[in-house]
């Protein structure tokens, strides 16, 4: 593992966060008082049983939700006082791959990950596109540019995810149990492919995971349970 | 600083989303086409009848035209005294005037022997008639009695007689009870109020129509001196013609009729319910097929929420969608359009044609359609929440 400098600057910076769901007599805490910092980076992974929150403090880092107590500083801005505007501008900053790939059906291999260059401002298309083909060639899948994501395998798709949200130059990339639809192997090539092109990027990587096999990836791994980090033994 | 087409140009999302599902594409395209089909068929219709209902009216050879204020239309014509013509040349503006009988009598198929009914014109063969120059000369065979010009449009119920005339054969038949041949062959056209037209002199008029006051007419032809203002002349006859006579200039004499089948029959109101039915029909097509593809990709546009794209953006997404498909589905409701409007004045001799106007109508028809049905499919979007997909 890396030794992280106390230098680096904070990707993320957390305090006690809680978080709430549903109304009136139904409303349940599924986040409670976390505190959490990661530095630019690093590349942290996320444990826990289903069902104790990672994804919800995922999407809450994603801001994809809104904060309802605590502070969530991400890449420098405090997203609970933040609009929904200003939430989709931080979005563009941050890479998001999902356990389903979620890739746009009726778009190439190239044309979706094009989708996330896209997002960058001030480059030709044919700039853009020209990184959209470098990034699927970094994931090994320059042979397959043009076909539809119907034609693909999972661990194909899975990689055009990546290579999609790495297309937009992430300042942090988001995963939630990247390899839960791959076979052990294929799971294994996927995050240490993620891994690798995040280092090179100085992308800080925040990866949900229920597979013991890949936590050896990690620079850190924190465990979660009923809504708290629990302090690890390692 | 101005971004460069290079710079803002994307991916096609629209065209891609439309044209990688070619099945949705077509029943969307098909649906468009016939809606606008529709449109252009049942516009055609309206405006076509209402152009038929003046083919007649458009060929005379006047400024100003008098009628007895009791006709209503074409198909209803009331005499009035032929003196007032006269009286009208009086001021100083008016050149020339002709007065013309007009009535539909029963005419015999010459193969058939049914009876049909026609519209007879009848005039002093001297007198200019129509505009076309053409009539002059053929109105000289009509100063023998019992001799009419038929015209070569009318519909094929009257018999073959212009394949006849033209073969050389002497066509005779039955005329309101009487004999009459004919004498020549004149193209006028059908309108919906009359199938068929011919022309005769007034001697002949009268004798096929002994009921007919002496004296009395139906339409007045007025001819004004060239750049006089038929306008004024319009209100100094008003002033100086009794009251038995109404005075028009030639638009509002053309005006009158049309205006006649626009709103005393129900003609106009069911041609335009019928373009209204198929703009209806064609918003409730395009708005299943944008909001199922909507409802379909709903976890992709989630996905894109989530990478950091506006909702405006995908708003704008389907909008082009929209765009594409009035665009693309126009064209063929156009090329169709100009065939079934071709077969139509085949068939039946109206003179229905595309003209820019209608074209245009029907576009902005279209291009409304699907807008407003792409209006109402965002709606789902908003449904597009890109906290559930993870």
């Amino acid at each position: 593992m890396t030794d992280f400098n106390q230098k680096d600057p904070i990707s993320i910076d957390i305090n006690g966060l809680s978080h709430w769901f549903g109304k009136g007599v139904n409303r349940r805490k599924v986040l409670n008082t976390i505190s959490i910092q990661i530095r630019a980076g690093e590349v942290v992974l996320l444990t826990g049983p289903s069902g104790c929150g990672k994804t919800t403090l995922l999407t809450l880092i994603g801001a994809l939700r809104k904060v309802q107590q605590g502070e969530v500083n991400v890449l420098g801005t405090q997203l609970g006082d933040c609009r929904r505007q200003e939430r989709q501008n931080i979005r563009r900053q941050i890479g998001m791959i999902f356990q389903g790939h979620n890739l746009l059906r009726c778009l190439t291999a190239e044309q979706n990950v094009q989708m996330g260059s896209d997002l960058l401002q001030g480059c030709s298309y044919l700039s853009r596109r020209n990184q959209a083909r470098e990034w699927l060639r970094a994931v090994g899948l320059d042979d397959h540019l043009g076909k539809l994501p119907q034609d693909l395998s999972g661990g194909q798709k899975q990689r055009v995810a990546i290579a999609r949200a790495l297309a937009a130059r992430p300042k942090l990339l988001l995963a939630d149990e990247p390899t839960a639809a791959l076979d052990s192997s294929t799971g294994r090539e996927v995050v240490d492919l993620l891994r690798r092109l995040a280092k090179h990027q100085a992308c800080s990587v925040l990866m949900v995971t229920h597979d013991s096999r890949i936590l050896d990836v990690a620079d850190r791994v924190l465990r979660m349970e009923d809504g708290r980090i629990i302090p690890s033994f390692g | 600083m101005k971004r460069s087409f290079f710079q803002s140009r994307k991916i096609p999302l629209a065209w891609l989303l439309l044209t990688r599902q070619p099945l949705r594409l077509l029943v969307a395209l098909a649906g468009i086409s016939f809606a606008g089909i529709l449109m252009f068929m049942q516009l055609g219709f309206r405006d076509g009848l209402f152009d038929t209902s003046v083919t007649v009216h458009k060929l005379f050879d006047a400024d100003l035209v008098l009628i007895s204020p009791r006709s209503k239309s074409s198909i209803s014509m009331s005499g009035f005294p032929r003196r007032r013509l006269v009286q009208a040349m009086a001021h100083r503006d008016v050149i020339g005037t002709t007065p013309v009988n007009w009535n539909f009598l029963l005419w015999r198929n010459p193969e058939s022997l049914s009876t049909r009914s026609i519209l007879a014109l009848g005039f002093e063969p001297g007198d200019p008639l129509f505009k076309d120059p053409e009539l002059r000369r053929k109105a000289k065979a009509l100063t023998n009695p019992g001799r009419v010009l038929f015209d070569k449009r009318s519909r094929d119920e009257f018999g073959p007689v212009s394949e006849w005339y033209e073969e050389g054969r002497l066509v005779e038949t039955e005329l309101a009870g009487k004999r009459v041949r004919v004498a020549g062959l004149i193209s006028l056209g059908p309108s919906f109020g009359a199938d068929g037209n011919l022309i005769t002199s007034r001697e002949t008029y009268l004798d096929l129509l002994p009921g007919t006051p002496p004296g009395s007419i139906e339409i007045g032809l007025i001819r004004l001196k060239p750049g006089s203002n038929p306008e004024a002349v319009v209100t100094s006859l008003k002033k100086s013609l009794p009251n038995d006579v109404a005075v028009f200039t030639r638009e509002s004499f053309i005006e009158f009729e049309k205006n006649y089948w626009r709103n005393s029959t129900s003609i106009g109101f069911i041609f335009t319910l019928g373009a209204v039915m198929g703009f209806v029909v064609g918003c409730v097509i395009v708005y299943q097929v944008l909001y199922s593809d909507v409802s379909d990709h709903l976890p992709e546009y989630a996905t894109l929420l989530a990478m950091g794209y506006k909702l405006k953006h995908l708003l704008s997404v389907v909008v082009r969608e929209g765009v594409f498909l009035a665009v693309m589905g126009y064209i063929p409701a156009y090329i169709a359009g100009l065939g079934l409007y071709s077969l139509v004045r085949s068939s039946t001799n109206l003179p229905i044609a595309m003209d820019l106007n209608r074209a245009t109508i029907v576009f902005v028809m279209i291009f409304l359609m699907c807008m407003l049905s792409a209006v109402l499919a965002m709606r789902r979007l908003v449904d597009a929440d890109p906290a559930e997909i993870f």
